[in-house]
């Protein structure tokens, strides 16, 4: 049943926004949208028609669909729930990185490509904030490997299943929480990017995409929900370890694992201020110095 | 199992003060740090401790985690300095540099083991990279209660040393040391008081200009 997992991904990804949203419109007394939203979304952009600028090139045209190809490649990579990726081999941790920087170079080409001061700025911000945040996803997944002593994404989550939560490794907390910054990064939520402004200046992510249109724009959101999916089932990975023999119990807790996190997403991004951009690289530096720690930590 | 999680917390302390500028959140750390420091002669021994390591620990506690934040704290209200502006490394690279100190310490200790008592080797990792710390803080900021500080912290280091590597026998010399410690720590915030009347300033970058 292996392939399970990537399908409930498919499924469910659009649903963590909707939990996230749901739960900040609690936190501000607000009925807030349907859960379902993202999904009616998606599916009103996809029976819209694309717009395309004269100025735009074929680099425009194929960030979307190059981003959400590379997400969903990566999804296959990802252990879930005690399940092995569909595609699991020594090392593979590397593909996942690099295929979420493939994501990234995609979306900042396809904003560079219109020609916008805006999206230019979008694009160097996304560039810079990545780049900080890979050494911090590297050490973290170096730490793990370590840790577990086996190079594979699947086989190291794999060795820590049965893990009992009392005497619990330091560096594996450390690990967690450099994820945590990391996972937070990299889907543009609150401590750096906020999703709902539509101020172009503070704007990242959001700003990068503005042209898009139709279909394109659903590709994108429907990347951005499974990468956000990608990252939520790591983070679970490692904190909630298979923990019984019954596979469709662990495949169970690791579902509620993933939405758990949203929620957690979601009380941040309502008590938490946006941080100024010039703090978020210290963020990221401290989030890399968890995992170096953690690392030095395992290598001793 | 207990110690290891409690020198982790004690290197991710020393990580922290590299990495902040506002001196009461760094007196606060530098703080927190001594009570944690207290429990280690309790936790460090088997079974249940004795007099001598929970009299030092007390005594550490009282003085490192209440006195001196007290003291440091009336000091940063009276010269009305809250934070390091322009250090002489940035944060960042503090950070970066830290990182490197603590591998040299966990490289270090690996030489340095085995020592006699209950010294494992990751405690002389922490006590190395609380002296690295320390010392790092001495040099490389501005403002004089970092100097203060930073002293602090290479105590701290001196400390846990002692704790881990001596056992009971360093009970006269830790308290010793401790006192030497409240009495330096209690001049230099009148010297800080003093500085600051007589110059309205304490960088240490600007004393060097002094000619009479």
């Amino acid at each position: 049943m292996n392939w399970l997992p990537p399908l409930l991904a498919l499924l469910l990804a659009p649903l963590l926004l909707g939990v996230i949203n749901r739960t900040k419109a609690i936190f501000a007394g607000r009925t807030g949208q349907p859960l379902l939203q993202s999904y009616f979304d998606l599916a009103r952009l996809l029976r819209k028609g694309a717009v395309y600028s004269s100025t735009t090139s074929w680099v425009f045209r194929a960030g979307p669909i190059l981003g959400l190809a590379a997400m969903f490649t990566a999804l296959q990579l990802v252990p879930f729930g005690g399940q092995a990726g569909l595609l699991h081999f020594s090392g593979d941790l590397v593909l996942l990185c690099g295929l979420l920087a493939l994501g990234r170079f995609a979306t900042v080409a396809a904003a560079l490509d219109t020609g916008s001061s805006f999206e230019g700025m979008g694009a160097s911000r996304e560039a810079f904030f990545g780049a900080m945040a890979e050494p911090a996803l590297y050490l973290s997944l170096a730490a793990l490997v370590r840790h577990t002593g086996s190079y594979g994404l699947s086989s190291s989550l794999a060795a820590l299943a049965g893990r009992n939560w009392v005497d619990v490794d330091p560096s594996l907390v450390l690990v967690t929480v450099a994820l945590l910054a990391v996972f937070l990064v990299e889907n543009c939520r609150i401590p750096v990017d906020d999703p709902n402004t539509h101020l172009e200046l503070t704007m990242i992510h959001e700003v990068m995409v503005l042209d898009h249109s139709g279909p394109d724009f659903a590709f994108i959101l429907y990347g951005a929900a499974l990468k956000m999916w990608i990252l939520a089932a790591l983070l679970v990975g490692i904190v909630l370890p298979a923990l019984s023999s019954n596979p469709w119990l662990n495949l169970a807790f690791a579902v509620l694992g993933v939405f758990g996190l949203a929620l957690l997403v979601g009380v941040i991004e309502s008590v938490m201020a946006r941080l100024r951009l010039v703090v978020v690289p210290q963020l990221l530096v401290v989030a890399s110095a968890l995992a170096a720690t953690a690392l030095l930590l395992g290598v001793r | 199992m207990k110690l290891e999680w409690l020198l982790v917390l004690l290197v991710l302390s020393d990580l922290r003060l590299l990495a902040s500028g506002r001196l009461g959140a760094k007196i606060r750390t530098v703080a927190a740090q001594g009570v944690l420091l207290g429990l280690v002669p309790l936790l460090g021994s088997s079974g249940y401790p004795d007099a001598h390591a929970i009299a030092i620990a007390v005594a550490g506690m009282l003085i490192k985690g209440f006195l001196f934040p007290w003291l440091l704290l009336r000091a940063v209200r009276e010269t009305r300095v809250n934070r390091e502006v322009q250090p002489y490394v940035g944060y960042l690279a503090s950070v970066l540099i830290g990182l490197a100190g603590l591998a040299g310490a966990f490289l270090l200790s690996r030489q340095l083991t085995p020592l006699p008592g209950k010294a494992t080797s990751l405690l002389v990792t922490a006590a190395l990279f609380s002296l690295f710390t320390g010392l790092f803080l001495i040099i490389s900021r501005k403002r004089a209660i970092n100097q203060v500080l930073g002293f602090l912290i290479l105590e701290n280091g001196v400390f846990l040393f002692g704790a881990g590597a001596m056992g009971e026998l360093s009970l006269l010399v830790e308290l010793g040391i401790l006192l030497d410690v409240l009495v330096a720590v209690f001049v230099m915030g009148i010297t800080l008081f003093h500085i600051n009347r007589e110059f309205d300033h304490i960088e240490t970058n600007r004393l060097a200009d002094l000619k009479d």
